[in-house]
């Protein structure tokens, strides 16, 4: 552990700004993925039963 | 004499070409992939912030590079598998490997626009800009034209059959723009620096410092694997509607 207290973590030595704006980014668009991924199954799955539901 | 044994071989591997075999077995990996994805991130986290030193020139700032490589890397390689899957598609005419290629382009832009996005927020405190028309700059924001380009002509073409031919045409042809990313560094003179990582010098940082960025690249790659498989299963039931396996399948699931 190099930062001796979480606010000097949080500050990143100044570059806080440009490294915690490089992570929020990213871990926000896998987060959107993750979720656009279970809507498309849902969705697909929805479609299906509607299908097999009318056929039958 | 050897003939039947590579006859059943052959046979083994195409069986998993069939989506309806495909299918479980994806399903079955994701978890898998998913989880090992996490535990990798966590400990690549762990190592890119709390073992890895302050480096000398850039201070806590290079601390974007545990993302920043990983995107890239992922970036490039995605495309390449695609174009590989889009080749055995075009070859084969494989149904999966076309929807392999639809499955992997989203996640390629994802990591495109993170190695864009955190590249500028890396060049703005170290190069005093957001943004340069450099090779390798110009040549990732291509990259990321040709992944939306590919999901615009998919979405453009009602039959899928063309889409998928029309699609791996584009990814074959984009394939050019993966050296040319890769080796800007050295064919011009860039404002990006050269290679991090390369397998013929010694390491040039701190082993902490390549370890947390090799972790944060295999989580990477897992993530991948496991996002993939799971929009290639969505793929092949919005696809497949009308067969039979599916239709037991749903029955499972309710």
């Amino acid at each position: 552990m190099n930062w001796g207290s979480w606010s000097n973590f949080w500050m990143m030595g100044g570059y806080g700004f440009y490294v915690w704006g490089s992570y929020a980014v990213t871990f926000t668009l896998i987060a959107m993925e993750i979720l656009l991924l279970r809507a498309r199954r849902r969705a697909a799955l929805d479609t299906l039963r509607q299908h097999t539901g009318a056929q039958s | 004499m050897n003939q039947p044994v590579l006859l059943a071989g052959s046979i083994n591997v195409f069986r998993y070409a069939a989506p309806q075999t495909f299918y479980p077995l994806a399903g079955k990996m994701i978890p898998w992939f998913g989880w090992t994805a996490a535990i990798l991130c966590i400990a690549g986290l762990y190592v890119g912030f709390f073992m890895a030193p302050t480096d000398h020139q850039q201070g806590e700032s290079y601390r974007i590079i545990f993302i920043h490589v990983a995107a890239a890397w992922m970036s490039m390689f995605i495309y390449m598998v695609m174009a590989f899957w889009a080749g055995v598609g075009l070859v084969f005419n494989t149904r999966l490997s076309h929807m392999m290629v639809s499955a992997l382009v989203p996640t390629g832009a994802l990591f495109t626009f993170i190695a864009l996005w955190t590249g500028s927020l890396w060049g703005k405190p170290t190069w005093g800009t957001w943004w340069a028309w450099d090779a390798r700059m110009t040549s990732e924001l291509i990259l990321l034209f040709l992944y939306f380009g590919f999901m615009a002509l998919q979405a453009g073409i009602d039959d899928p059959r063309r889409a998928d031919r029309a699609g791996a045409v584009l990814a074959l042809v984009g394939v050019v723009n993966i050296p040319i990313i890769y080796f800007s560094v050295k064919w011009w003179n860039t404002l990006h620096q050269g290679a991090s990582v390369s397998l013929t010098r010694a390491p040039t940082m701190a082993t902490t410092m390549l370890t947390g960025m090799l972790l944060m690249a295999l989580a990477a790659w897992m993530y991948t694997i496991a996002a993939s498989l799971h929009r290639v299963r969505s793929i092949i039931l919005e696809r497949e509607h009308g067969a039979d396996w599916i239709r037991n399948h749903l029955e499972i699931q309710q």
